[in-house]
């Protein structure tokens, strides 16, 4: 029996076992993908947003804010990239300034510190690609840019650390309530639990339903975004917004903590949560509102194109209760934009939640809060020469892109979360994210995987369930 | 460590820039190689075709790379394999780094970069539809089939018709694949002709000019593809649609030299070729670097790699441990037609008798006439084509006597026939 399970492996379910873990509680977390930060984890713009956006009084002002406040110590104890650059919304007429100014009072009321209006030419100053046409901006200084996958692995490595357990392949598909407790049935089999959190993002609606009650209508939205190539990456120093319309935050040009440039996304309504292809009407629309905002963004310099699904419905506020039809369950739910920036907030509102719903806390006595991660690259050259003495995979470059070596992708194979495929190597090492995207390293990524799990070659996926590479040998054989 | 050479890179280019340089005497060459073995990418290239110019004979990629390896064995030069160049300095120092030595700051008199290049992605070019695996550049897929031995599919269509694409086409179809299609942006081939007849002519694979991709389906792996024909803008054009069920998209739309270190070292670049800038001896807007092969600009073929490569391997010999000399520079300019020349600017004083100048045009035209003229007009030099194409390379012989009348930058254009133009 489970104190608590946590369903979905997202940033808001990793953020959640990463604070439960802090307690003597026995933790589960379902996942249902072969890896964790699968949904919109993996497929956002990447940003802590300042909190000027949403409607003061709200659960979202609320905890974005705090979330904001809270993320950079976080990342620094879990060594998540991270960095603190700033915004800016663009305006570019008079109604922009009025809408500015709007939001500029709701981030006074929502506790935001430091925002600032300024001029176009101010704005320019700032950030020297922006175009002519920019007549006003709004400045917030505690805006940042973050390592979302990443965030959702260090945090889910530490919770499994810490004791808590994790299966990955995990969906569930039944849930049978008891007088103290719920069985939930998955496809990994059945595991008996005193609470449940349902943050299944863009699923959790499925799971409202297991309860025998529908509370609220999924209304998911696309998002298609270009990555673009390091070389673009210093065409904007801030996250640049325009004004938002009632079709969401419009499209942001924003550095990547990996160096790169994101441009993106655009809001399509789509059914499912697995709709996240790209369309060509989508990426031109992106392209052509980017170009209002910088100055020189060239497009064939993009890397990777991707989409991600906002977990939206029907409510407009996040939703964070007990399940109507279950009173063991609490919903995480709807948490879109900026959910990720309210993440750390969300676990420490849920906890108090779970509280009000009788589960009781004592804090562990010795609780790893920390993580390490090596990143070969961003060392000194004596610290470079001292780790590949250590070990010498250290100095076998796997990755010529991004400069990451064997030992890294060893370390990341063999983390408490591990990876089981070439994209898994990539979120949590960096191997396939630079211009090449893989081309290079994907096979020797798949040989290091296919010898450090002991599996085939065959077997080695890019990416989820499914996604296999290799079909058969050739006519002349293996090479081994 | 000292080197008076360190070559970067031991594919066809570092290897013949290590043979000649050892050649003219110099005696303290390294090159650094960052894979398991020497050759580069032609180790994957199992086909044949490779030599022709060089050699007189057609060789496999593996046995042309061996060619050079087994002169390699005769000399002295130090070979670091599994070795990564992490920088380059302005002081020519390279940083390196390996399992077996850690890390190392290697001190060199003169450097050849000899980097290669990469393929274009599908990121590059924005294809639009799902993520599912199944897609592969064209040099991937090789590298499973012809390195590892695997199969990555067996229902095909291939994007681009550059010659790598073309080469895989044949080759999947030889294990067994079937490849539905080869589809091309442009109205014509961005490969060699002899690629086209051999790899999909004579296999009866489709070539579709002027049509692309326009939609990648499938969840897990590629399911189906959508490719429709595309106007002069290269957009799609509604309603010439048409679906392929097929595992495996393989992409062949360009190939990008690999100048990372060039850039950090401050390297002048040139954005037409995405090459460094040279002179007429390779050596870059540093003095004592050089850069050849496809590092600097993309060539069709090897035999002119190694030619290009070994240029280079002696000025370096020649230079190691010294300063180039200062003097008139000539420039030489893209006129209509032609997209770069290589080199781009010219040491009047040095010691050559012909100028060899490497150019690609833009477009495809019948007979023509390559025009090199000088800022006054004065035509320097003219040469007459049968054809060219973007798929082919051409080069070019100018007379030092005749540069040297040049007044100012130097120009090379071409200009179709006038009694036979197209259509």
């Amino acid at each position: 029996m489970y104190d608590i399970t946590i369903i979905g492996c997202g940033v808001i379910g990793a953020s959640i076992a990463y604070s439960l873990s802090a307690y003597d509680l026995k933790i589960l977390i379902l996942e249902q993908e072969n890896d964790i930060a699968m949904g919109t984890t993996k497929a956002n713009s990447a940003i802590i947003h300042a909190g000027y956006d949403p409607e003061p009084g709200t659960l979202i002002a609320k905890l974005n804010v705090r979330g904001s406040e809270m993320m950079e110590e976080l990342c620094r104890k879990l060594s998540v990239k991270y960095d603190r650059i700033g915004s800016l919304v663009l305006g570019f007429n008079e109604q922009d300034r009025k809408h500015l100014e709007k939001l500029y009072d709701n981030g006074m009321k929502n506790g935001v510190p430091g925002l600032k209006i300024l001029t176009g030419d101010e704005a320019r100053e700032r950030d020297p690609h922006l175009t002519k046409a920019v007549t006003c901006a709004l400045y917030a200084p505690t805006a940042a840019i973050i390592d979302p996958w990443g965030l959702a692995i260090a945090e889910a490595e530490t919770a499994v650390r810490n004791g808590a357990e994790l299966h990955c392949s995990a969906k569930v598909t039944g849930l049978e309530q008891k007088e103290k407790s719920v069985v939930l049935h998955t496809a990994a089999g059945d595991f008996e639990t005193r609470y449940v959190i349902n943050c299944a993002g863009g699923w959790a609606g499925e799971i409202c339903a297991l309860t025998g009650k529908e509370e609220w209508e999924s209304q998911l939205a696309r998002g298609e975004y270009y990555l673009m190539d390091k070389s673009s990456g210093s065409l904007a120093k801030h996250v640049i917004f325009q004004c938002p319309t009632e079709k969401g935050k419009g499209v942001l040009v924003a550095p990547t903590v990996h160096g790169n440039l994101i441009v993106g996304p655009n809001a399509a309504p789509v059914e499912d949560p697995y709709c996240r292809e790209t369309t060509l009407a989508g990426l031109d629309e992106v392209a052509e509102a980017s170009r209002r905002s910088i100055d020189g963004i060239d497009l064939r310099q993009c890397i990777r194109n991707f989409a991600g699904v906002r977990a939206i419905i029907s409510e407009p506020d996040f939703v964070i209760r007990p399940a109507a039809g279950c009173p063991c369950m609490l919903h995480v739910a709807g948490i879109k934009s900026p959910g990720l920036s309210a993440a750390p907030a969300i676990a420490e509102y849920a906890i108090e939640q779970l509280q009000a719903m009788g589960l009781s806390f004592v804090k562990k006595d010795s609780w790893i809060d920390t993580r390490e991660q090596i990143r070969f690259k961003e060392l000194s050259q004596e610290e470079k020469q001292e780790m590949i003495r250590k070990d010498p995979r250290y100095g076998r470059v796997i990755c010529r892109c991004e400069t990451i070596t064997e030992g890294e992708i060893v370390a990341a194979i063999h983390s408490p979360v591990p990876p089981c495929s070439i994209d898994g190597v990539k979120r949590r090492a960096g191997a396939g994210m630079g211009r090449c995207q893989g081309g290079f390293c994907g096979p020797r990524v798949l040989e290091i995987l296919a010898r450090e799990l002991g599996i085939s070659p065959f077997d080695v996926l890019q990416d989820g369930e499914g996604t296999k590479l290799l079909i058969s040998e050739t006519k002349g054989g293996t090479a081994v | 460590m000292k080197y008076d050479l360190v070559i970067i890179g031991g594919g066809p280019a570092g290897l013949s820039a290590a043979n000649a340089a050892w050649e003219d005497g110099c005696r303290s060459i390294c090159i650094v190689e960052r894979d398991r073995e020497l050759g580069g990418i032609l180790n994957q290239c199992i086909h044949n075709g490779f030599g022709l110019h060089y050699f007189k004979e057609e060789l496999t990629g593996p046995e042309y790379a061996g060619r050079f390896i087994e002169m390699l064995k005769s000399t002295d030069v130090e070979v670091r394999i599994d070795t990564m160049v992490l920088e380059i300095t302005e002081q020519k120092e390279v940083h390196v780094i390996s399992a077996a030595n850690g890390y190392e700051v290697l001190e060199a008199g003169a450097v050849v970069l000899a980097m290669g290049c990469r393929e274009r992605t599908r990121g590059a070019i924005a294809i639009p539809g799902t993520r599912p695996a199944g897609v592969f550049t064209a040099g991937t897929a090789q590298r499973y089939l012809n390195i590892e031995g695997y199969m990555v599919g067996k229902k095909v269509v291939i994007l681009g018709s550059g010659d790598i694409g073309l080469i895989m086409a044949r080759r999947m179809t030889l294990e067994g694949a079937e490849v539905l299609a080869c589809v091309e942006v442009m109205p014509y081939s961005g490969g060699l002709t002899r690629n086209i007849v051999q790899c999909l002519n004579d296999f009866n694979i489709p070539l579709y000019l002027s049509h692309t991709i326009t939609d990648i389906r499938g969840k897990d792996r590629v399911e189906q593809v959508e490719v429709a024909e595309v106007g002069p803008d290269r957009r799609p054009i509604p309603g010439t649609e048409m679906t392929f069920d097929c595992d495996t998209v393989l992409l062949s739309v360009g190939l990008i030299p690999e100048n990372e270190l060039s850039r950090s070292a401050g390297i002048t670049m040139d954005p037409r070729t995405n090459g460094p800038v040279v002179y007429e001896n390779m050596e870059t807007s540093i003095p004592g670097v050089f850069a050849c092969g496809n590092v600097l600009h993309v060539h069709d073929l090897v035999d002119f790699v190694t030619a290009e490569a070994a240029k280079a391997g002696k000025a370096a010999a020649s230079l190691a441990g010294t300063v180039s000399e200062e003097g008139p520079v000539l420039e030489l300019k893209n006129g209509p037609v032609v997209g770069y020349t290589v080199p781009q600017q010219v040491h009047m004083h040095a010691d050559f008798k012909v100028l060899e100048v490497f150019f690609r045009v833009r477009a495809v035209l019948g007979a023509c006439h390559i025009y090199v003229r000088d800022e006054e007009g004065n035509q320097i030099a003219t040469f007459s084509r049968e054809r060219v194409a973007p798929g082919e390379m051409e080069t070019i012989k100018i007379p030092k006597v005749l540069l040297a009348k040049a007044k100012g930058a130097v120009t090379v254009s071409v200009e179709e026939d006038q009694e036979e133009s197209k259509e």
